[in-house]
């Protein structure tokens, strides 16, 4: 198992390079505010000595190479800057805020799954029959539907009409946490679980077709065993990769949702910080969750061959 | 070589296959004739949005502010007294030419640089992709939303945040097209016969590689059309007082339990567009691969 593993000193250099990419596009995201950076923070009432300072105090008047390594040595010593608006260390904001995001990707993942299973498999278990039809038409709604609106409808049917959840807040506690979650998770697994039908039906029909299950099926595998240990196991495998690729998509889309059942996690920091022109969090945020990308990627990988025996990414051969 | 038995039997397969590929043609051509269908009524209301819109959509009637659906108003108004009807046809306009303008960067940019990483290979391909690779790290959504905020809010704003965040779709699809592509006996052969390397891509190369690419397109226009709507709920959109679907359900929260529709209806308007590009969507791909079915 473990000799599997020894591509994970080359992909963590590979995955070097790409870090270095995201720091200098999340360096220039602050060059292309118009005209000076501290003008454009401090907005159009500032004072020219305020202005001055500021500018100054980013070190906007420095060399651009300079303003980079500088940058990128706060970075490297855990400093993201600091809020302009809570005049608190982004970096303490954003840990602040990722307990509740990723609670929120984690409970989303797990319905997403919910949702996907059963219906990926009641749709390749009959390819073109009803339950396929079903899951066809769920995979389009899904994707064809804004996911802040789904949070809207979601508020207005089970909080506001129906009041089984709160229309909104993190509340106290891990049980409440997990009661307040549960609407905003569902939206984003609605979003999530099209893509997760998808490549899971593929595979499963894949899966079905191939001779093991035959062979499987003849020596009187049926049933619940049949489906758990040789189709669902063997079609997971391309779907671990589909989710690593969109987990970074279900990131993007908590930011929203966070926003639209105010969540005290990472996108109403960020969408917060844009509405009150918070440069430093913004791009505080947006490197850790790139960076956060980026580490999910290596993750994938890493899963994507403790599942499945036969890929090897070290290149070698398998014994 | 096939012997004559064994092309008796392969036409008998292919046969069979063509019959059942024809039903499965006829259901995707469903969904290209439901795509159409659909697609074509939006446009027309985008195009018709002047004479068949009953009000103007951005004239304030502060008096009629917030009145439930009526004869007059079929949709009701919003708190600034707008018929939600009007807002909604002049919102096509909008939100679809949007969506379908900020596809085209990406796709000719992302394609181009694809192609000549796939093409070229080597110390090129190997550097492009690490680019790729850099801006795959972004979420769309994250992106798109700090650059719209960089860039200030607006038309151009967008077209150019989704064009930064999108070309890396295309790159790769197109990329990895061409690498198949190059290995192939006729761009082999338009080699050997002493073709340019421009005219080979351009030529032959191209109109063989960029199917996967318009099928994407389809699929990505969905996807800016949910930008364009998302942005305008984070107030990062198209500026106020132009109507605009996204807006429109943000104006409507503040309202939600006691004039519902004005949230509900501008979100199932995206549904149905979005339902209505897909289809085309599928139908296009059928169109153009069908040999490569999900």
């Amino acid at each position: 198992m473990l000799h599997r593993l020894r591509f994970i000193p080359g992909r963590l250099l590979q995955a070097v390079p790409v870090a270095f990419g995201v720091t200098i596009i999340v360096f220039f995201l602050s060059h292309l505010l118009p005209g000076n950076a501290a003008l454009a923070l401090l907005g159009e009432r500032a004072t020219k000595a305020s202005v001055a300072a500021l500018t100054e105090q980013l070190g906007l008047d420095r060399p651009l190479w300079e303003q980079y390594f500088r940058f990128l040595g706060q970075i490297v010593h855990g400093n993201l800057g600091t809020s302009l608006t809570y005049q608190l260390p982004v970096g303490q904001l954003v840990l602040q805020a990722v307990p509740v995001t990723l609670s929120l990707l984690g409970l989303a993942l797990v319905m997403s799954l919910v949702i996907s299973i059963p219906l990926a498999s009641l749709a390749a278990s009959r390819p073109n029959r009803a339950g396929d039809l079903f899951a066809r038409g769920f995979t389009l709604l899904g994707q064809g539907m804004p996911q802040f609106w789904v949070g809207i409808m979601l508020i207005l049917l089970l909080a506001v009409n129906v009041r089984a959840f709160p229309v909104g807040g993190y509340g106290d506690g891990a049980g409440a946490h997990l009661y307040f979650l549960f609407l905003p998770a569902l939206t984003l697994a609605i979003a999530m679980s099209p893509t997760i039908i998808r490549s899971l039906r593929a595979s499963m029909i894949g899966v079905l077709e191939s001779e093991y299950v035959g062979t499987a099926k003849s020596k009187g595998a049926a049933g619940m065993p049949l489906f758990r240990d040789h189709v669902l196991r063997n079609a997971a495998i391309p779907t671990v990769s589909i989710i690593g690729v969109n987990l970074g998509y279900l990131v993007g889309g908590s930011l929203v949702i966070e926003k639209v059942f105010a969540l005290p996690g990472l996108g109403s920091l960020m969408v917060n910080a844009i509405f009150s022109r918070d440069f430093p969090t913004i791009q505080g945020v947006t490197l850790f969750v790139a960076i956060f990308v980026v580490v999910v990627g290596i993750l994938t990988d890493v899963v994507y061959t403790m599942l499945d025996p036969r890929v090897d990414l070290a290149g070698g051969t398998t014994p | 070589m096939t012997t004559p038995t064994a092309a008796l039997v392969g036409f008998k397969q292919r046969r069979r296959a063509s019959r059942s590929r024809s039903l499965r043609a006829w259901y995707r051509n469903g969904s290209l004739m439901a795509g159409i269908v659909i697609v074509g009524l939006l446009v027309l209301v985008a195009v018709l949005a002047p004479v068949i819109a009953p009000y103007d959509p951005i004239a304030q009637h502060l008096e009629q502010a917030l009145e439930s659906p009526s004869a007059a108003h079929w949709l009701g108004t919003d708190k600034y007294g707008r018929d939600v009807l009007s807002r909604l046809i002049w919102g096509a306009r909008v939100d679809l030419r949007v969506g379908f303008l900020a596809v085209l960067i990406p796709f000719v940019v992302g394609s181009v640089i694809g192609a000549i990483a796939g093409y070229v290979g080597g110390i090129v391909d190997t550097v492009l992709m690490r680019i790729v690779d850099v801006f795959f790290a972004f979420p769309f959504y994250v992106m798109v939303i700090v650059l719209v905020f960089v860039l200030g809010a607006g038309e151009t704003s967008i077209y150019l945040a989704i064009a930064a965040v999108s070309w890396v779709s295309y790159a790769k699809i197109v990329r990895g097209e061409v690498i198949v592509a190059r290995q192939q006996d006729y761009v082999v052969a338009a080699r050997l016969g002493g073709m340019s390397h421009t005219r080979l891509l351009v030529r032959h190369i191209a109109p063989n590689v960029m199917s996967q690419a318009v099928i994407y397109a389809m699929s990505d226009i969905v996807m800016d059309i949910m930008a364009i709507v998302t942005l305008g709920y984070l107030g990062l959109g198209i500026e106020p007082p132009t109507a605009e679907w996204g807006s429109m359900i943000v104006d409507g929260q503040e309202f939600i339990t006691t004039q519902w529709q004005q949230t509900t209806i501008p979100g199932l308007v995206v549904v149905v567009t979005s339902l209505g590009l897909s289809w085309l969507g599928d139908g296009i791909s059928d169109l153009l691969s069908p040999d490569r079915r999900r």
